[in-house]
């Protein structure tokens, strides 16, 4: 009965120590360096991915017009204001004519005066035709000398090109006077189309140089949008693919076609550059200048191993992914295919349908590492 | 035969198992401290690690990109790719900025990764949940220590990022999360200024008479264009073609482009020896710190207790115990005390002190293994003392002398 106490005690003691010792191996198997990776897996399946392209571009016209003068001068009126629509061949505004009024009135009156001139030609002419044509039939009844009747058909002559001369002359100031009023209308400033006033640059009484842009106009139905897309992520971009448009401002998501592939890429920022219409203008209008996210959708394709792009490694220069073959962890080396905007990625070599990838691993992988399969990696939340 | 050691424990174990496991919290906080400063310096090593680069092409003169800032074109890696021995290169921008989410906001360090397949140089190596970033814009894979979760909307800068792939040890060398988003967003995330600077900008060029020309329509808005764009990146991830030699490659690019290029060996020595040096000692003094003090209050302990005894003692020297019976009996109660120790301090700093560190915290197995060599020549050192004190006391104290 000694030994009972003492069993007792040991039992006791045993408890305390056994888990804790248990507790220890745990822990020093299960946390640090030595513990298995949690990894997940996913069998490689064949299916058929739809890529897509991702791109942000921005809205613009395509026909957008600068109405200004063409010389230089000064903004005396402007009747529009932006927002407001124009039909083609309205009057916008008008640039101030300084003198121009009164030139023409010059010109007008010299018009009036060449007419005089012309009148007073013609008069002349008429009284030397007359003259020479009675000096010709005195000169028949011989009752006149030979050298008069010269000096009237050479007074004739003279009479006949100083109407001609007044005639060019009063041509001349007519066509003066002409061009002063083409000038005087080409002082209005004209909507060449229909359109929307989008900027008003000049109010009036501001001097502009010659050129410079008083009122822009742009053609509404004509808005598309200037896309840009990564070079590398460009395959297959063409004409008529149709596109997903998100715009900065409203969360609605609406359609459009690719209208043109730029041939001439942005070498400087490494990016295609595509043209995108809407499938109908949306109302109200977008802001030009907006910025828009454009997903075009490229045709599916075959079906193909595929497998999530997270499974995707490099390891020392070569692209692969981790392969579990029954307990054993192997990397094998692969040709990447398409890949989709959703983290789909076709493997062209290197894997066939059914063949075990890790996808998520908690540690970077080697092939030393012990990995334990779970349905999920711990500490993501949900 | 008899353990007078066990036998003795087992007369008060109760008293020996407490004092074990006092000792061990205090072993577990030297544990976690240990850990705190190998996490500080594994944090370092997990930056280069996760960019998966063999060099370092920065802006010259620069300790870039960690240690300093460094800002090189963009487009210097066509010129990089052709060197010689070049395998593959990557543009890549860091920023350590706050990432909004709703109505918090995060510390984290803004990563840029260039257009390309999953595995890209700078590109996080793997994933813990999610997809990694197929779009060229607005996506994001971000560390979980950022506690945010997939489908996000984080906010860096004026654009909205949706988190797509979530990863882990993702940090800094300063240990702030890492964030990845594509490269053409990071190069606006790190030039663009907010609207009100933009504005106070184009407002300050138009006030330029340079600038604003009325003879040159057009100007100003070229002016202005060409001030909101950003053709610069903080550094060239380069990986080295099998069978060259890395730091060849690196003195070529040095010499012909005219940049600084770091190799993998020179980029720690940066970010440890010179980064994180300063507060990796800071951890490492308090560590020795406590370490010493741990030691001395182990001593301290086996010396009382064996003290304690010392009425016990010289019962046993009264009847004609060996000095190297009852010298085995206090340096084994003291390496069981010691083990006990350890053990429980392990336990306690992996699973109750480790996890509720915000930073990274590394238990080394190599660490451990120090740690109880150290606790054991501790307690033996401190058990000689004790043994000392022991062998000396008169066995006529036993009756009451």
């Amino acid at each position: 009965m000694k030994r009972f106490p003492v069993q007792k005690q040991t039992l006791a003691i045993m408890v305390v120590l056994l888990p804790l010792l248990a507790l220890f191996i745990y822990v020093s198997l299960r946390s640090g360096p030595l513990a298995p990776i949690p990894v997940t897996v996913t069998r490689v399946e064949n299916q058929s991915i739809a890529p897509a392209l991702f791109g942000i571009g921005t809205v613009e016209a395509r026909y957008s017009y600068k109405i200004g003068p063409t010389v230089a001068g000064r903004v005396k009126r402007l009747n529009v204001h932006v927002g407001d629509l124009v039909k083609a061949g309205q009057v916008l505004g008008e640039m101030d004519p300084i003198d121009l009024d009164q030139r023409i009135r010059s010109q007008e009156a010299a018009l009036k005066r060449s007419r005089a001139q012309v009148d007073e030609a013609l008069a002349r002419q008429n009284y030397a035709q007359t003259q020479a044509r009675r000096y010709e039939e005195l000169l028949a009844a011989r009752s006149t000398s030979e050298e008069i009747v010269t000096g009237k058909k050479h007074e004739l002559r003279v009479a006949e090109t100083n109407l001609d001369a007044a005639r060019e002359e009063s041509v001349r100031v007519r066509a003066e006077r002409d061009a002063l009023i083409v000038q005087r209308r080409n002082l209005l400033l004209v909507a060449p189309v229909d359109g929307l006033v989008v900027l008003r640059n000049a109010e009036p009484g501001t001097t502009l140089v010659a050129g410079q842009a008083v009122v822009e106009l742009l053609d509404p139905q004509s808005l598309w949008i200037n896309v840009r897309f990564d070079q590398i992520h460009a395959q297959g971009l063409n004409a008529n693919l149709a596109a997903r448009i998100v715009m900065r401002t409203q969360a609605a998501e609406l359609t459009g076609r690719v209208l043109r592939v730029e041939p001439l890429a942005d070498a400087v920022t490494e990016e295609i550059l595509a043209k995108v219409v809407f499938e109908k203008i949306p109302d109200p209008l977008p802001a030009v200048g907006e910025l828009v996210e454009v997903t075009v959708a490229l045709p599916a394709l075959a079906a193909a191993p595929v497998v999530p792009n997270a499974a995707i490694q490099r390891i020392s220069g070569q692209l692969g992914v981790w392969q579990v073959v029954g307990d054993d962890l192997h990397f094998t080396p692969v040709i990447l295919g398409a890949a989709d905007l959703d983290g789909h990625i076709q493997i062209r070599e290197g894997l066939k349908a059914g063949d075990q990838v890790v996808v998520y691993s908690a540690k970077a992988l080697t092939l030393r590492s012990r990995i334990d399969v779970v349905e999920q990696i711990p500490g993501v939340p949900r | 035969m008899i353990s007078l050691a066990g036998r003795d424990i087992m007369h008060d174990w109760g008293k020996f198992v407490f004092t074990g496991v006092g000792l061990g919290l205090l072993i577990g906080v030297t544990l976690s401290m240990a850990g705190i400063y190998r996490g500080m310096v594994d944090d370092g090593k997990a930056l280069l690690d996760n960019s998966r680069a063999d060099l370092w092409v920065v802006q010259q003169g620069t300790l870039g990109p960690y240690a300093e800032s460094s800002s090189i074109y963009d487009d210097v890696w066509r010129g990089i790719r052709a060197m010689p021995g070049v395998e593959q290169t990557a543009n890549v921008t860091y920023l350590t900025m706050q990432v909004h989410q709703g109505e918090r906001d995060v510390r984290s360090m803004v990563t840029g990764v260039t257009a390309g397949d999953p595995g890209s140089s700078g590109w996080p190596p793997y994933l813990v949940a999610g997809r990694q970033i197929t779009r060229g814009h607005y996506e994001a894979v971000v560390d979980i220590a950022t506690g945010f979760k997939l489908g996000d909307r984080l906010k860096i800068r004026r654009n909205h990022y949706t988190v797509v792939g979530l990863t882990r040890r993702m940090v800094s060398s300063g240990g702030d999360p890492i964030v990845f988003i594509p490269l053409k967003d990071a190069q606006e995330v790190q030039f663009l200024k907010d609207n009100d600077a933009i504005l106070q900008q184009r407002r300050r060029t138009a006030a330029n008479p340079a600038f604003n020309r009325p003879q040159v329509p057009g100007l100003l808005e070229d002016v202005i264009s060409s001030q909101s764009t950003n053709t610069y990146v903080n550094a060239v991830l380069v990986q080295v073609a099998a069978g060259y030699d890395t730091e060849e490659v690196a003195q070529s690019i040095r010499r012909w482009k005219r940049l600084t290029v770091y190799t993998r060996s020179q980029m720690e020595d940066i970010l440890i020896g010179k980064l994180i040096a300063t507060s990796a000692r800071q951890i490492a003094m308090f560590l020795v710190i406590l370490s010493i003090v741990s030691a001395a209050i182990v001593a301290f302990i086996i010396y009382t207790m064996t003290l304690g005894k010392i009425r016990e003692i010289a019962v046993l020297k009264l009847i004609g115990t060996r000095n190297r019976t009852i010298a085995a009996l206090i340096m084994q109660q003291s390496i069981a005390l010691g083990v006990i120790g350890f053990v429980v301090g392990k336990i306690t700093a992996t699973l109750l002190m480790a996890p509720i560190f915000p930073k990274y915290v590394l238990l080394e197995p190599v660490d451990s293994a120090i740690g109880f060599v150290a606790v054991v020549v501790i307690c033996i050192l401190a058990s000689i003392i004790a043994i000392r004190a022991a062998l000396k006391v008169d066995p006529a104290e036993a009756i009451g002398g």
